[in-house]
């Protein structure tokens, strides 16, 4: 039964030895009144059927598992792409540490983040002494040069006002006026956290710029500005320093984490690394124009850069597959006045190239995803440009006029004939369409391997593998560094698009002298 | 003109939104535009110039349709009298959930969808009864209301609730630009009443800015849902308010208030014989004791 220190064994393969089995079996009998097994595969099948599919659906007063986070961890992720920034959540305790944990499964590193660990007084009386103190430890612990405040769901039902409370912790001494103190409100009951991301962004572009405009001019600095959006590729913020590089193009991205979510193991740890600097921030008014990489999730960024920074914010999609990428390097070159380099042109064509050798075993594939609205959009797009058909598109943040969006793209495209959109709806709502539309793979993070495991159970036929594609991430490692933005993004997405086909293809493939008169070696 | 941005507090039952929406038809008669954002779940805030019940409440549409970002502006934003625009924030029953938060989310709402045009001069917020929880300070949180005008009288409550009120002023004036912008009585009768509120708004840094006496016209236009402006407007009455507005459009008193101790605020009633000196020999005694 004890483990032996020689050979330390975890769950499994350990439960599988005949001793754990009898001894679990045991206790199901006598303690867990368990329904019968053929009741229980009898309601599983059900899950399965159409009938349920329509009962799910007109669910009215229940979530299972929405596919998003909540406000603050968005605000969270923004603050640390900016340089020696620590990110303060005004609020309760437990909230940050789950932002923290969500980040470290995701990232694979120290995640670092304060609150000020609000309890019982505080809900009564306000917060405002716990911002005195939390301001004061924070700045003398962890000596950053920024501290970007957001809020959770206590602070924001109690009504905290967070300038007032900032200023008055100024006033009172508890740190210095002119330490750089950015803020949101991030309700988490409101939105999702790419909406908290959009929040902490105007917060901290509205702190640097609002009363400072007098001097700035649109243009004087040459310089194009990107905002990321909530956005956990690092790969996407690298490929878009190369690619301006490579045109020669100024520019400022505006949030970059990549330094400090991807530390070297060297033996120094770095609580700050790389980032945004303030004079960025501060300068970006300044550019010619500011792009937005996820613009459906930045709308109140863009309304504050198109109001303040007198930036008209071009309209493009989120640079994902092959003309969107595109579209957003012709808007860059158009702004900056910059040629599209040869480089560029040759890592293009090295796509189209890789989609027409693949082309043949990903034409009529059928996809069904889930995730963040500008994602799932730029997926969708992705896949119309492969060939493939994405059966069901599911957002559960995403408002009627992405909806209405990504129909009108959706219709232009013979491949999305029988492609659906879903808003509002959550991944037990995609589990039944997993069953019933039959999807060959889902698309999405890493909660998806449960409805994977199901469909396994009701056959193997049936079985509809998951692509991990999105965030979060858990159950497989260094993803997070790959790209799917620009065309690299899409050298990496066609690459685990096709090899998952073919993986799949092979498992089916491999009968002994059943199936294996098509399990070839050269595919 | 920038756009003005004032809120209206005091003691429950005081006549705030009566008043409010008395002073709002004056302001409108004078050519004013003007909106109006009913801060109280009970949303009485906008009856008199829709001549309605009770308006429905953006939190009440939003429950309804799901949530606050199905909502339009045109839901939730009503016209009435002179072109008044009004809107209630609504809240839960007594008992339930949380009335500041509804004030947050309406207010938030209103500020996204564009509700504050260029073409407003003032937006009026009536706020219920005390400031109890950071949900209605909402409105003079940085970037909204500047102005805060408590409606008060005579009457001992009345003055507690203000001195109150200012005290919850002081502290977002010192981080903000919310100034207390004065007091308006709101009559009761009560003897030496406007020499009391005077004195009370001299203690206090601040100005009676009106003293609107007692009318029975003003219920009578009520029970009709309406402001005595536009059911009489040649009513004596209507002229108070309309003095009261033309005060309010020339008013540059704003300032941060020094509210006044306990013992201050009773001296100052006994002074005007509203409150008994104590009598501390009494205290504890029982009837049997002092025989």
């Amino acid at each position: 039964m004890s483990q032996e220190v020689e050979n330390i064994q975890p769950s499994y393969p350990l439960f599988r030895n005949d001793e754990y089995k009898e001894n679990l079996s045991t206790k199901r009998e006598a303690y867990e009144e368990r329904h019968p097994q053929d009741k229980i595969d009898e309601t599983f099948q059900w899950t399965t059927t159409e009938e349920y599919k329509e009962l799910n659906f007109n669910r009215e007063a229940l979530t299972v598992n929405p596919a998003k986070a909540c406000q603050p961890l968005g605000a969270v992720l923004c603050s640390l792409g900016f340089e020696k920034t620590m990110p303060y959540v005004h609020g309760s305790q437990g909230c940050v540490a789950y932002f923290r944990t969500y980040f470290n499964r995701h990232f694979k590193e120290p995640i670092a983040c304060v609150s000020d660990s609000m309890t019982e007084d505080a809900a009564v009386f306000g917060g405002q002494k716990n911002m005195y103190a939390g301001l004061e430890n924070a700045k003398a612990l962890y000596k950053p040069e920024m501290i970007a405040v957001s809020t959770t769901c206590m602070a924001e039902v109690i009504g905290d006002d967070l300038n007032a409370f900032i200023n008055n912790s100024k006033k009172e001494g508890y740190i210095e006026q002119d330490f750089p103190t950015p803020y949101a409100h991030t309700p988490s009951f409101v939105g999702s956290h790419t909406t908290g991301w959009d929040n902490m962004f105007e917060g901290i572009a509205r702190y640097f710029t609002l009363n400072y405009m007098e001097d700035k001019e649109v243009g004087s600095n040459g310089k194009i500005n990107f905002v990321p959006g909530f956005e956990t590729y690092l790969g996407n913020y690298r490929v878009i320093h190369r690619m301006m590089k490579e045109m020669g193009v100024d520019y400022s991205l505006l949030s970059d984490p990549t330094e400090v979510l991807d530390t070297p193991a060297d033996g120094e740890f770095r609580l700050y690394a790389g980032g945004t600097t303030m004079d960025e921030v501060k300068d970006a008014p300044n550019a010619i124009n500011t792009i937005m990489m996820q613009p459906w999730q930045s709308v109140k960024s863009t309304k504050f850069v198109k109001n303040t920074w007198k930036h008209d914010v071009p309209k493009l999609n989120i640079p994902m597959g092959l003309q969107w990428t595109d579209e957003l390097l012709m808007k860059v070159s158009e702004l900056s006045g910059k040629p599209i380099p040869e480089s560029l042109e040759k890592e293009r064509g090295r796509l189209v190239d890789m989609m027409t050798d693949s082309h043949a075993w990903l034409h009529g594939k059928k996809f069904a995803l889930y995730g963040d609205a500008d994602y799932c959009m730029g997926m969708t797009k992705f896949l119309l440009e492969l060939g493939a058909e994405p059966t069901d598109v599911l957002c559960n943040h995403a408002n009627k006029r992405w909806k209405k969006a990504m129909e009108k793209m959706i219709s232009e495209s013979p491949y999305g004939a029988n492609t659906t959109v879903h808003i509002s709806k959550d991944l037990w709502h995609f589990r039944s369409l997993v069953f019933t539309n039959k999807p060959d793979f889902m698309i999405g993070n890493s909660y998806g391997k449960f409805i994977q495991r199901d469909t396994l159970y009701k056959g193997e036929e049936f079985e509809v593998p998951l692509i991990r594609i999105g965030f979060p991430i858990f159950d497989r490692h260094h993803l997070h560094r790959m790209t799917t933005l620009g065309y690299e993004g899409a050298i990496y997405m066609l690459t685990t698009l096709v090899n998952a086909v073919l993986e799949q293809l092979d498992k089916e493939t491999r009968g002994m002298g059943t199936t294996d008169y098509n399990y070839d070696l050269v595919r | 003109m920038a756009l003005r941005q004032c809120a209206i507090y005091g003691k429950g039952g005081i006549g705030k939104s009566t008043t409010t929406q008395n002073l709002v038809a004056a302001l409108a008669e004078a050519g004013k535009k003007i909106m109006i954002v009913g801060c109280d779940p009970k949303a009485d805030s906008t009856r008199l110039i829709l001549h309605s019940k009770a308006q429905t409440t953006i939190m009440h549409l939003a429950a309804e349709a799901g949530s606050v970002e199905d909502l339009e502006l045109e839901d939730v934003l009503k016209v009435g009298y002179a072109d008044i625009k009004c809107v209630e924030s609504g809240g839960p029953e007594p008992g339930v959930g949380c009335a500041g938060r509804g004030v947050i989310t309406a207010i938030n709402f209103l500020e996204e969808e564009g509700a504050y045009d260029e073409d407003l001069d003032f937006v009026f917020y009536d706020v219920l009864g005390d400031v109890v929880c950071g949900g209605f300070a909402m409105p003079i949180r940085e970037n909204k209301a500047q102005e805060i005008y408590i409606v008060v009288s005579g009457e001992m409550m009345a003055m507690y609730a203000a001195n109150n009120i200012a005290k919850g002023i002081v502290k977002y004036a010192n981080s903000g630009s919310v100034r207390l912008a004065g007091l308006i009585c709101n009559s009761r009768e009560t003897d030496r009443e406007d020499e009391l509120i005077e004195a009370l708004a001299a203690k206090i840094g601040t100005q009676m800015i009106h003293f609107v006496p007692r009318d029975n016209v003003v219920q009578r236009a009520e029970i009709r849902r309406m402001t005595c402006i536009e059911y009489d407007p040649s009513a004596t009455q209507s002229d108070e308010y309309r003095a009261l507005a033309q005060k309010v459009i020339t008013n540059t008193n704003l300032v941060i208030p020094e509210p006044c101790t306990m013992d201050e605020l009773e001296d100052l009633l006994m002074e005007f014989g509203i409150m008994e000196e104590e009598d501390e020999t009494i205290i504890g005694q029982t009837a049997t004791t002092e025989g």
